[in-house]
């Protein structure tokens, strides 16, 4: 073993031999060279971030830009005595003991060389004061910056998002050369999908500094090139309406263009403000914006999955037109109870003694469970899986942000794979009526309603229309640029089928959406929904009304307007809102209205509390008894 | 008078003698080891721009380094011998303990913390695995049969991709160190040395396409081509070559670099430390400081020749060994001869937890070089 240590202590030795020539290479050989470069080496390289680009609406609405802020940032090495020089700057500033508390965590993670944001949005007394008591605080600066702000607010912060300081695991993931200088990130909603493109790219500022290291001047500038600004398809105006509509309740309103999958309005209730992400908040606070308050920053727009109940009849009728198994005509008795042959369990319609004899038209109209057992169950869940796979049930929309929720599509390999069980018959036929497993997100409402209006044409939703390049200015349209595949139906008759169905359940006297026609001057159809959550024991069967709110079903709707040229197509969720029919048609008729009227009378009779429900209030679709 | 003279000289050796072997120190190592840290010291404080302050919690520091190397010359090497597996399995619980909490945090999790100090699991390692080794192979025959090889190479393998996947490069590269060389004092054949070295090379690439992190492959691109990317990571590899270059022979002066002083020099107290002695004292300086890493480096190896047994030997020599990893990474970082990995030059640079592992491994090989036990003879 000497010998193994020997020969070990001789490589140290030829380690050291050649480590030393390189430091003769750099400190004889080359030293003048690097003497030279260490005199011009007055001159130091400061990265300029780039401006982040700019989000408006599609009318030039400005809906995210850039502010002056002043900050107090201290470089913890050079201060002789931290704790001290806190106590005192808080008589000249204003520090909450959050942004002390954030302050003490920086100081434990970060380096001492680095400097740490201390206070951020200073007020312009503050600064002023600060600059008088300078000398007293060695170590602290003012630093001007330009930050991201929100002038609208809560106004569409779901879809426009928000930035927030970069986190140590997106430091890991970005290309750090290009983030110099760059304090925020996008974090949420299009700040986040767009990143790269609202960014730009860092320039730097070579300056000439004194023996002590201060700024004399600018030698060069390799100026930094803007990020891009964005055009929104939302039409800000269309926007307010949906969330004024929703009002303090909780749901998502979609509008969206179906000619071109141009997404109108994206609401989602609660809202936040995104300006509070700017400026960093401690975890209480955050905390308490995530669970105290349903969730507000939670897109329920893309996000929040949903039985989509009713609104999938006219899907389901179009699937039993298709296959044959029925048509628009024929009609089929609903008792108010469906039993699988040779089952014993009856599957109930929400109205008891049901409907009677009923067309598709009816069926649709007036929501009957039972037409609908009958017809999905001879359809089978192959079948309605297939078709309703064709309109991006259980599957992405491609809408353009980042964290968009797929649902469930129920069929046999879904259940297999989840859930480990093979398929039930009784499965097949509370799928025809959209509950049991059957999980949709509003968009994905939105998107196959358009797909309904274009009588087939696919259309992928989306949130960009343009970006302007922040350098030339030049604007570059976003188009679908991807063709989408079309639903070419055996007898194109189907869809207008479908679509007097639903054209009833608006207009027919005895349709579940009835409350919506008085005085609508277009032609509207759409399909109410109403997702029960808790099974009803039979015996309490209390009023609607009456039922604690958590209880309640979700309200939905989903609609097309005009029916012949479709230019907007609306998907509506009210959490716990109770009958489609009542909470969410509303919401829908209040969007269209001004979309294709530019009237609001209808939102301020509904924000009034106007809006006569009590007639359609029996209408809760829900079929008690009906869960597996 | 004369021959009295040197009797007294004689006895006063003596003593000092009999003091080493009572407190089972080391007195060459450990004078090295202080002139070290004092200079150390005085390096920092030029680097941190006279600031006094800052020294002084480096004193703290190194005063805690030199408790752990005195605490851990007190200890029997048989002690710790006996210990060895339960030490390197204790390491192991807190290396996953460490990072089952990392992955709750959502983040890069190093530490544990102890509330009055944070403990990094990974430095327990670069002592935890040398002596596992060390006692695995002492209690067979050297050099070991291929078993025992097995066994250590997975020994050194798992510790070590788990401390990677920190992400901890530089330290997972020294843990790796210290496992190699016991391998290799363990008498294993030039061959599968050689072969070793071949695979490594072949594995190169997986690891650059399954394991490393984006900013890890920047680096060495950076090492590659700095010129490349001079805002970015290559900033730090061309400032730090301008502040050795223009030093030169002799150096600016102690307090007197540019580079170090107008801040050009990043991590100037911690990773690259060296930059500012090259600037401020010369080639000379740097030749200076090598000297005195080597002296100890060749201490340590001849107190692993003088082992009474195979774990001493192999433990004592391993360590050296790797102690001068340490030394010679860094070096080669900060002069471009190697990729930025993130190492601290040892004594030398500011920060605590590499510290205290270094002195806990000086006190080791001084353990094992005065509890001898007295034979029969």
């Amino acid at each position: 073993m000497a010998r193994r240590v020997i020969f070990g202590g001789l490589l140290c030795i030829l380690a050291v031999v050649v480590l030393m020539a390189q430091m003769v290479r750099l400190q004889v050989v080359d030293h003048h060279h690097y003497v030279t470069l260490s005199q011009e080496n007055r001159v130091k390289v400061v990265p300029v971030p780039p401006t982040r680009g700019l989000i408006y609406d599609r009318n030039g609405v400005l809906l995210a830009d850039n502010r002056p802020s002043y900050r107090l940032v201290v470089t913890p090495e050079r201060v002789p005595d931290i704790q001290r020089s806190l106590a005192e700057v808080v008589e000249i500033i204003d520090l909450p003991d959050a942004k002390r508390e954030r302050f003490e965590d920086l100081l434990r993670r970060k380096r001492h060389f680095e400097e740490i944001p201390l206070r951020t949005r200073l007020s312009d007394e503050e600064v002023a004061r600060f600059a008088a008591h300078r000398h007293r605080f060695p170590g602290m600066e003012v630093r001007a910056q330009l930050v991201r702000h929100y002038p609208e607010r809560k106004h569409a912060s779901h879809a426009v998002g928000y930035v927030g300081r970069i986190s140590p695991s997106e430091l890991r993931r970005i290309d750090t050369s290009r983030y110099r200088g760059t304090s925020h990130i996008g974090k949420g909603g299009i700040e986040l999908a767009y990143e790269n493109v609202l960014h730009g790219n860092v320039g730097f500022e070579r300056v000439e500094t004194n023996a002590l290291g201060r700024v004399i001047r600018t030698l060069d500038r390799q100026p930094p090139e803007p990020g891009n600004d964005l055009i929104l398809t939302i039409d800000s105006r269309l926007q307010d309406v949906a969330e004024r509509a929703l009002g303090d309740r909780r749901g998502a309103a979609i509008a969206m263009d179906p000619r071109n999958g141009e997404i109108l309005a994206m609401a989602s209730a609660p809202k936040y403000d995104p300006n509070i992400f700017v400026d960093g908040m401690s975890r209480d606070q955050f905390e308490q914006l995530e669970r105290g308050s349903w969730q507000p920053l939670f897109n329920r727009a893309v996000r929040g999955r949903y039985s989509p109940a009713s609104t999938i009849k006219p899907f389901i009728g179009l699937a039993a037109l298709e296959k044959g198994i029925i048509t628009a005509d024929e009609t089929l008795r609903c008792t108010g109870e469906f039993t699988i042959e040779g089952g014993d369990r009856p599957y109930r319609c929400w109205r008891p003694g049901g409907h009677g004899d009923v067309d598709l038209a009816a069926a649709v109209a007036q929501s009957s469970n039972v037409y609908f057992y009958k017809v999905g169950f001879e359809l089978g869940i192959d079948a309605m899986e297939s078709f309703l796979g064709l309109f991006s049930f259980g599957e992405s929309t491609g809408i353009d942000l980042i964290g968009e929720r797929v649902g469930v599509l129920p069929s046999r390999d879904w259940k297999r794979t989840n859930l480990g069980e093979g398929w039930f018959h009784g499965e097949t036929v509370i799928t025809s009526i959209g509950l049991g497993y059957f999980l949709a997100t509003p968009l994905q409402l939105a998107t196959a309603t358009s797909t309904l209006a274009n009588r087939g044409e696919r259309v992928q939703p989306r949130l960009v229309r343009a970006i302007n390049d922040g350098s030339s200015g030049e604007q570059r349209p976003l188009g679908a640029d991807t063709p989408q595949q079309r639903i070419e139906l055996n007898d194109q008759g189907h869809w207008e089928a479908t679509i007097d169905a639903m054209r009833a359940s608006v207009r027919h006297p005895r349709g579940t959406a009835r409350l919506i026609s008085r005085g609508l001057r277009y032609d509207l159809v759409g399909k109410t929904g109403t997702a029960q959550l808790a099974a009803l024991d039979e015996e309490m069967e209390y009023e609607h009304e009456e039922r604690p709110e958590h209880l309640r079903d979700h309200a939905l709707f989903i609609a097309f307007a005009p029916a012949d040229s479709p230019e907007i197509a609306v998907a509506v969720v009210i959490e716990h809102g109770g009958g489609g029919g009542a909470a969410a048609a509303p919401v829908a008729r209040a969007i269209t209205d001004a979309w294709l009227l530019h009237d609001i009378s209808y939102l301020t009779t509904l924000e009034a509390g106007r809006v006569d429900t009590r007639e359609v209030e029996s209408v809760i679709e829900t079929p008690g008894g009906a869960q597996p | 008078m004369s021959f009295t003279s040197t009797e007294y000289r004689g006895t006063e050796l003596q003593r000092l003698s009999i003091l080493q072997d009572r407190l089972h120190l080391d007195g060459s190592l450990l004078t090295a080891l202080l002139a070290l840290s004092v200079f150390g010291m005085a390096v920092l404080y030029s680097a941190f721009g006279e600031d006094i302050a800052q020294v002084q919690k480096q004193a703290v520091r190194l005063s805690v380094g030199f408790v752990a190397l005195f605490a851990m010359a007190q200890l029997p090497p048989q002690t710790l011998r006996r210990a060895a597996p339960w030490i390197f399995a204790g390491g192991m619980v807190l290396l996953i303990a460490v990072i089952s909490l990392g992955v709750i945090g959502q983040g890069a999790q190093r530490w544990i913390d102890l509330g009055l100090f944070r403990f990094q699991p990974a430095e327990l390692m670069k002592i935890a695995l040398p002596v596992m080794l060390a006692w695995l192979f002492a209690e067979g025959d050297l050099p070991p049969r291929w078993t025992r090889t097995l066994i250590a190479l997975g020994l050194i393998l798992i510790p070590t991709a788990l401390i990677a996947l920190q992400p901890d490069l530089g330290t997972a590269l020294l843990v790796a160190a210290s496992g190699v060389f016991v391998l290799y004092l363990s008498g294993l054949r030039w061959r599968w040395i050689l072969g070793g070295i071949a695979a490594a090379g072949a594995a190169a690439p997986l690891l650059w396409h399954f394991v490393m992190h984006s900013y890890q492959k920047a680096r060495v691109l950076t090492f590659l081509n700095p010129e490349s990317d001079p805002l970015g990571a290559g900033y730090h590899i061309i400032q730090s070559k301008i502040a050795i270059g223009s030093g030169g022979l002799f150096g600016k002066g102690w307090l007197n670099g540019t580079q170090a002083h107008l801040e050009f020099i990043p991590e100037r107290h911690t990773d690259f430390v060296l930059a500012v002695v090259a600037e401020e004292f010369g080639l000379v300086g740097v030749a200076q400081l090598m000297a005195v890493y080597l002296f100890i480096v060749g201490r340590g190896l001849y107190i692993a020749v003088n082992a009474q047994d195979n774990f001493g030997r192999l433990l004592a020599g391993g360590l050296s060994l790797t102690f001068f990893v340490y030394a010679v990474v860094n070096a080669g970082m900060i002069s471009g001869l190697l990729p930025v990995v993130g190492l601290p030059l040892p004594l030398i640079s500011f920060g605590g937890s590499s510290l205290v592992t270094i002195m806990a491994a000086f006190g080791i090989l001084m353990a094992i070089h005065t509890h001898r036990r007295i034979w029969s003879s």
